[in-house]
């Protein structure tokens, strides 16, 4: 594997800046739940998630085929019993898998935004035209 | 599927093919166009089917059939099923609520066995004041002892008791039971039981007191800090959702006693958690009439479908005979009893949308249902977020040591 001009250095994290904390106020964050896995190279890489499943694998899998650079993405649990979820994409060339897995993950997250906002106006919208909850 | 019909094969899909693609075909014994094709690629170079952000936000619709306090039915319009899908996972799985996990029984000489009683007292819905369950944090309970598998990741994880496993005023609600049966007295209660039961009285209600233990005899006891949050005059204090569920059978001389603390959890855990009595989506059916069906056969054939699908209405070209017109296909159940019949089988396609999701919410009662999806939906965001580079700092671990590897940022974060 030959080592990349842009290899950049890992770093420790400033004091402090811990994650969003005041929105996740409720959920319980977890150390290093992303792995890479091994024979994995920058076009084409295994990636395991533990505490994940279908919920997150089925949806993260739709975003990242939605990318036209993507050659191939698939998931899959390999043992029920263990909360691990593995998923695999490989790109076309010179196309940075772990580029393509921050966008797939930025555009799940941009998806969820877009429904909150339209799901709050048009709940709004409802309870203001019915205001006993019940359609005409 | 029309698309290889055309001159072109590569040319980009037109509007009736893109509105083809969107039904998924529902045949007499099979099911089929399941999956979805709207990926990148699939119809050739000239359809562009890539993820498009405001593309997504104009064809999204949400409309609601109805609100009521709990319980939600509205249509998900736009999104594809693996995301509705997780919408629906997350409902009923991953959203935390509050729920009695630990009894510590003082007193139970009732013929309710005290796991039994347990038992029934997690399932008891709970509810309260939402600024409160919304401030309350998470207990992470020490597995039992005899658990060596669970213990070994536990010490692994905790090494000594972080505060987060010490019930405290912040993570445990208290609630109590404390219920004795005696005979009705003509002091106490105005009847004298043990009279009226050598006379021949045999309902319970009548001989005995509190001989029936509901789920309105749960006391909160409100601890530390909560009495800010959850108060009797704005009534916010923890109470079972149904007053009225039975939870056992006294008879006199027996008492329960017992104290309850109640825990946020998920459904995946315990069922007790899951806030929604049940979340569940249906795509929307559809039905295409190819070919006209008039008269007698069309009474038939708004027959088969349940009342307010299909509308009869004058032909168009014969006017004394009604044809069959698709009035609600929201009602319909798609039993494919027409398919049944030789008269019109051929003259109908059904099908379903394959991106119009029709969600049906049920709240067990601590949550709203609405207030439930929009958690949900923000979940699936965190979740997203999270495993991510998106805002904090992860590092990745790597199982081969001759890999090298750039790009997401490094630091550890910790509960």
């Amino acid at each position: 594997m030959a080592q990349d001009s842009d290899d950049r250095e890992m770093e420790d994290a400033a004091p402090g800046a811990e994650a969003n904390e005041s929105t996740n106020g409720d959920f319980i964050k977890e150390k290093q739940r992303l792995r890479l896995l091994p024979g994995s190279t920058d076009t084409a890489a295994s990636f395991a998630f533990e505490k994940e499943d279908h919920t997150l694998g089925n949806a993260l899998r739709y975003m990242i085929m939605k990318n036209p650079e993507v050659e191939f993405c698939g998931y899959s649990i390999p043992h029920p019993s263990e909360a691990v979820m593995n998923l695999r994409i490989q790109t076309f060339d010179n196309v940075s898998v772990f580029e393509v897995l921050r966008k797939g993950l930025t555009d799940l997250a941009d998806l969820c935004d877009v429904v909150e906002d339209k799901f709050t106006a048009a709940r709004d919208e409802f309870d203001a035209a019915h205001p006993d909850g019940e359609e005409a | 599927m029309p698309a290889h019909e055309q001159s072109n094969p590569w040319a980009p899909l037109t509007p009736s093919q893109l509105e083809q693609r969107k039904i998924v075909s529902v045949n007499p014994e099979t099911v089929s166009h399941t999956a979805a094709t709207d990926i990148p690629g699939h119809w050739g170079p000239a359809q562009d089917d890539s993820w498009n952000l405001s593309r997504f936000r104009d064809n999204l619709k949400v409309d609601f059939h109805h609100n009521k306090p709990h319980d939600a039915a509205f249509s998900l319009i736009g999104v594809d099923a693996s995301v509705a899908n997780a919408f629906r996972r997350i409902l009923l799985a991953e959203i935390p609520t509050l729920a009695i996990e630990d009894v510590f029984v003082f007193d139970n000489t009732s013929i309710i066995q005290d796991e039994v009683l347990a038992h029934r007292l997690g399932l008891i819905p709970l509810t309260g004041g939402q600024e409160g369950l919304k401030w309350l944090k998470w207990f992470r309970k020490p597995p039992p002892k005899d658990d060596f598998a669970a213990q070994a990741t536990w010490d692994a994880e905790e090494g000594e008791d972080s505060a987060a496993s010490v019930p405290s005023d912040y993570n445990t609600i208290v609630l109590i039971l404390n219920v004795t049966c005696r005979w009705a007295t003509k002091a106490e209660d105005g009847r004298d039981g043990k009279a009226l039961a050598k006379d021949g009285e045999s309902d319970p209600n009548i001989r005995y007191v509190n001989s029936n233990v509901y789920a309105r005899d749960l006391v909160f006891e409100p601890q530390g800090q909560q009495g800010k949050y959850f108060n009797d005059d704005e009534d916010t204090q923890i109470r079972p959702v149904n007053p009225d569920i039975l939870v056992a059978k006294l008879r006199p001389g027996q008492r329960i006693h017992v104290r309850c603390h109640c825990i946020k959890g998920i459904g995946a855990d315990h069922a007790k958690f899951s806030p929604v009595a049940t979340a569940s989506y249906r795509l929307l059916p559809q039905i295409n009439i190819t070919q006209p069906i008039l008269g007698a056969d069309a009474k038939k054939f708004a027959r088969c479908f349940p009342k307010g699908v299909i509308g009869l209405e004058p032909s168009s070209d014969d006017s004394d005979e009604l044809q069959a017109v698709v009035k609600d296909p929201m009602k319909d159940t798609v039993s494919r009893e027409c398919l049944r019949h030789a008269e019109f089988k051929d003259k109908v396609k059904l099908g379903r949308v394959r991106d119009h999701f029709i969600f049906s919410v049920e709240s067990t009662g601590q949550f709203g249902s609405s207030e439930l999806t929009l958690d949900s939906v923000r979940l699936l965001r965190a979740k997203a977020e999270s495993d991510g580079v998106v805002g904090t700092n992860w590092v990745l671990s790597y199982e081969g040591i001759d890999q090298l590897y750039r790009g997401l940022a490094a630091g550890n974060w910790t509960s």
